[in-house]
């Protein structure tokens, strides 16, 4: 199994966010996860990724290793990705030194050669145009004055840079306009192989007209409630989030992600 | 808008400071040069040892110990001393090896690491002590103005002492293009040693200069590093100024740079303060022609435990003059950083704009930044804004860059160059900015990771 999580919490002081979420991933699949805002759908995310600001107990293996014991930057060495839903902007740093210092950070760790200017801008150029990016982004420092689209492509094009095994797409898709949209789900579809797993975390059913998921997971007060197929993203685009809190239409009998 | 502070700079007296002058500096006055000139300087040493040294009961020393110095039994640095400076370390502190270079080891010119010919017509370029044998054009009126507007006794300490410096001299309408260096090396060994450089740029109606002041040094021993710049520009003049103060850091550097600009004047001064154990720059500005404008924008960077004081004073004399600034700190390990920032619009300056911002990042949970920026208002016909902020580094950013791989170290000196590098930002020199970012990358390099100079969005 490439991911395993087994009853997850997370707390922010007194606020406990994840509720003990179960989860696994195998290489090769597309997890969604779904759910109403505030149901921690994004912590679940950050906390894989790394972020510090949570007091976290559970158990979750990447690859069968401890993922919590590793810093951010090993995560990423290990092949852990976030796309974050809000990816911050910093002032002063290029893009492209960015996104080279990135990935030769990755390959120094994982005993690679690192690229120079040129092998970088070559590789670059080629996944940029798989999600429609102007190379003049690169010029410009990391989503300073990036509208949202151009943010979350930006995201998609490190995700295809760095390539992962397990990509997080966090709301990746929410803000996008249908163009948009498509090019950021053709990147995903890109990535998409046999020994890369993605969770993509959305609010809306549309996304998944655009990445056929393996798995649906809905995610309701810190916990995942229900698991099934593409079919229950569909489900909850005709009856909405708000039955699912109620114990009938919790599948405890579900192979994955079921808590009891 | 009304009057927001006022502050009398009355200078205060201490009579311990003025025996500290005497019996510890043990210095006099020099004596060569013109008449005017040796007037000059019993007048100044009799204001400094009158006076004496600032104390931090003086509001604008208030942040800025000064018993480190005192305590050193300093001796004056003299002329045609040997020197221990290679060519390939003067290389390292300079731009372009073909400019034109006035190199001065312990505030005094050297002839043989200078690079002054191939000068344009209409330049003067050459050492203070040739300009007062000369008794070239603009000196009198330079030293003597200074005499009037002590605000404390290095000044006048330097007036006493400067026997040295830099000779500047833009004609009308002369445009030079490339930069012109002026580089500062302490070169001490066991005897510590006071410099008193004195420099001067007079840019003509018209003309165009850019000056690249950098001071280093090579020192086993105890450096202190006195300097005063006057730059005075005629009208439509525009200069550049940009100092790098990067001394062996254990020294101490104090400086003033005061400047006079004419109608529709332009001037700028950048001023990266990484060196020294003790460092304070102060720069002076007064826009007494109309419609002039100057920028005047700086970076001090203390760790370890260094101490760097800035002290910017603008004062809008003359109507519908702009002034800017933008100074930024980044104070790590136990350093202290103080910008002590003023503006002054004196009464008639109508029109005046005048904007000050200063932003501090705190590395470490042991540095200090004091920060106090003033507004003077006298006139009703002004917009002026001020800001100041202290805060660490961006966590969010942090994690952002360390989840792409990037370790925490790295991260934090990525963040760290990208916050120095804004102060550079009206730098129009392709060459100096490499220079400078690649300086400050230096400062930065953490294990197994280097920033690269040009790590910016060019």
């Amino acid at each position: 199994m490439m991911l395993h999580i087994e009853n997850l919490h997370a707390r922010i002081g007194d606020n406990e966010i994840l509720r003990g979420v179960n989860l696994e991933v195998a290489a090769g699949e597309v997890h969604a996860i779904m759910g109403p805002n505030g149901s921690g759908k994004s912590t679940l995310a950050n906390v894989l990724a790394g972020h510090e600001a949570y007091d976290i107990e559970g158990l979750v293996l990447f690859e069968g290793e401890d993922l919590l014991a590793l810093s951010p930057e090993d995560r990423a060495a290990s092949g852990v990705f976030l796309a974050f839903q809000h990816p911050v902007e910093i002032p002063g740093v290029g893009n492209l030194y960015f996104l080279r210092t990135a990935l030769n950070s990755l390959r120094r760790r994982r005993g690679l050669d690192e690229l120079d200017v040129m092998q970088f801008l070559a590789l670059a150029e080629d996944r940029m145009k798989s999600v429609e990016m102007d190379r003049s982004f690169m010029n410009r420092s990391v989503n300073e004055g990036f509208s949202g689209g151009e943010k979350k492509r930006n995201e998609i094009l490190q995700m295809s840079i760095l390539e992962p095994k397990l990509a997080i797409l966090d709301e990746t898709d929410s803000g996008l306009d249908i163009d948009a949209l498509r090019i950021v789900a053709g990147g995903v579809n890109e990535l998409r192989s046999p020994d890369r797993a993605m969770v993509v975390i959305t609010h809306h059913q549309r996304l998944l007209d655009y990445i056929i998921p393996d798995q649906v997971h809905v995610m309701a007060g810190g916990r995942i409630v229900r698991s099934g197929d593409k079919d229950l993203a569909l489900e909850l685009e005709e009856y909405g989030y708000s039955e699912l809190g109620q114990a009938g239409m919790v599948d405890s009998s579900a192979s994955v992600g079921a808590t009891p | 808008m009304t009057a927001v502070t006022f502050t009398n700079p009355a200078p205060a007296t201490s009579t311990s400071g003025a025996a500290q002058l005497r019996a510890v500096l043990g210095l006099s006055p020099s004596d060569s040069g013109p008449t005017w000139l040796a007037q000059a300087r019993r007048e100044s040493f009799e204001w400094a040892a009158t006076h004496g040294l600032p104390t931090r009961k003086d509001e604008d020393w208030k942040y800025t110990r000064l018993d480190a110095l005192l305590d050193v039994p300093f001796e004056r640095a003299e002329a045609g001393g040997s020197h221990r400076v290679a060519s390939a370390a003067l290389a390292a502190l300079t731009l372009n090896p073909s400019s034109t270079r006035v190199v001065f080891v312990n505030g005094h010119f050297v002839s043989d690491l200078s690079s002054l010919s191939d000068l344009e017509g209409g330049v003067t370029v050459t050492s203070l002590a040739a300009a007062l044998a000369e008794e070239a054009t603009g000196l009198e009126s330079v030293f003597s103005r200074a005499f009037d507007q002590y605000d404390h006794a290095f000044t006048a300490l330097n007036t006493a002492l400067a026997v040295d410096g830099a000779y500047i001299r833009i004609a009308a309408d002369t445009v030079v293009d490339a930069p012109i260096e002026l580089v500062f090396l302490s070169d001490v060994q066991d005897t510590p040693l006071l410099s008193s450089p004195r420099s001067v740029i007079l840019a003509g109606p018209r003309s165009r200069v850019s000056v690249v002041e950098t001071h280093a040094g090579i020192a086993s021993g105890l450096t202190w590093t006195n300097a005063v710049v006057h730059v005075v520009l005629d009208e439509g003049a525009r200069v550049d100024h940009f100092k790098i103060q990067d001394e062996p850091d254990t020294g101490f550097h104090l400086a003033l740079l005061d400047v006079r600009q004419g109608p529709d004047s332009r001037f700028s001064s950048s001023s990266m303060m990484l060196g020294s154990k003790i460092a304070r720059n102060e720069v002076h500005v007064r826009l007494e022609g109309e419609g002039s404008r100057v920028s005047v924008d700086g970076l001090y960077w203390p760790r370890g435990d260094q101490h760097h004081d800035n002290v910017v004073l603008i004062e809008h004399v003359a109507p519908r003059c702009v002034s800017h600034q933008l100074y930024k700190g980044i104070a790590d390990g136990h350093g202290h950083g103080v910008f002590n920032g003023r503006i002054i619009v004196w009464p008639g300056a109508d029109g005046a704009d005048a904007n000050q911002t200063n932003k501090n990042l705190l590395l470490s949970e042991y540095a200090e930044i004091d920060t106090r920026p003033r507004l003077e208002i006298f006139t009703d016909d002004v917009k002026c804004t001020h800001g100041a902020a202290v805060g660490a580094l961006d966590e969010e950013a942090l994690f952002y860059l360390r989840s792409r791989g990037v370790t925490r170290e790295a991260a934090r000196a990525l963040l760290t160059h990208a916050f120095a590098l804004e102060v550079l930002h009206r730098v129009e020199s392709e060459s100096l900015r490499t220079h400078v970012e690649t300086l400050l990358a230096d400062r930065l390099s953490v294990d197994g990771f280097a920033i690269e100079g040009s790590s910016g969005d060019r």
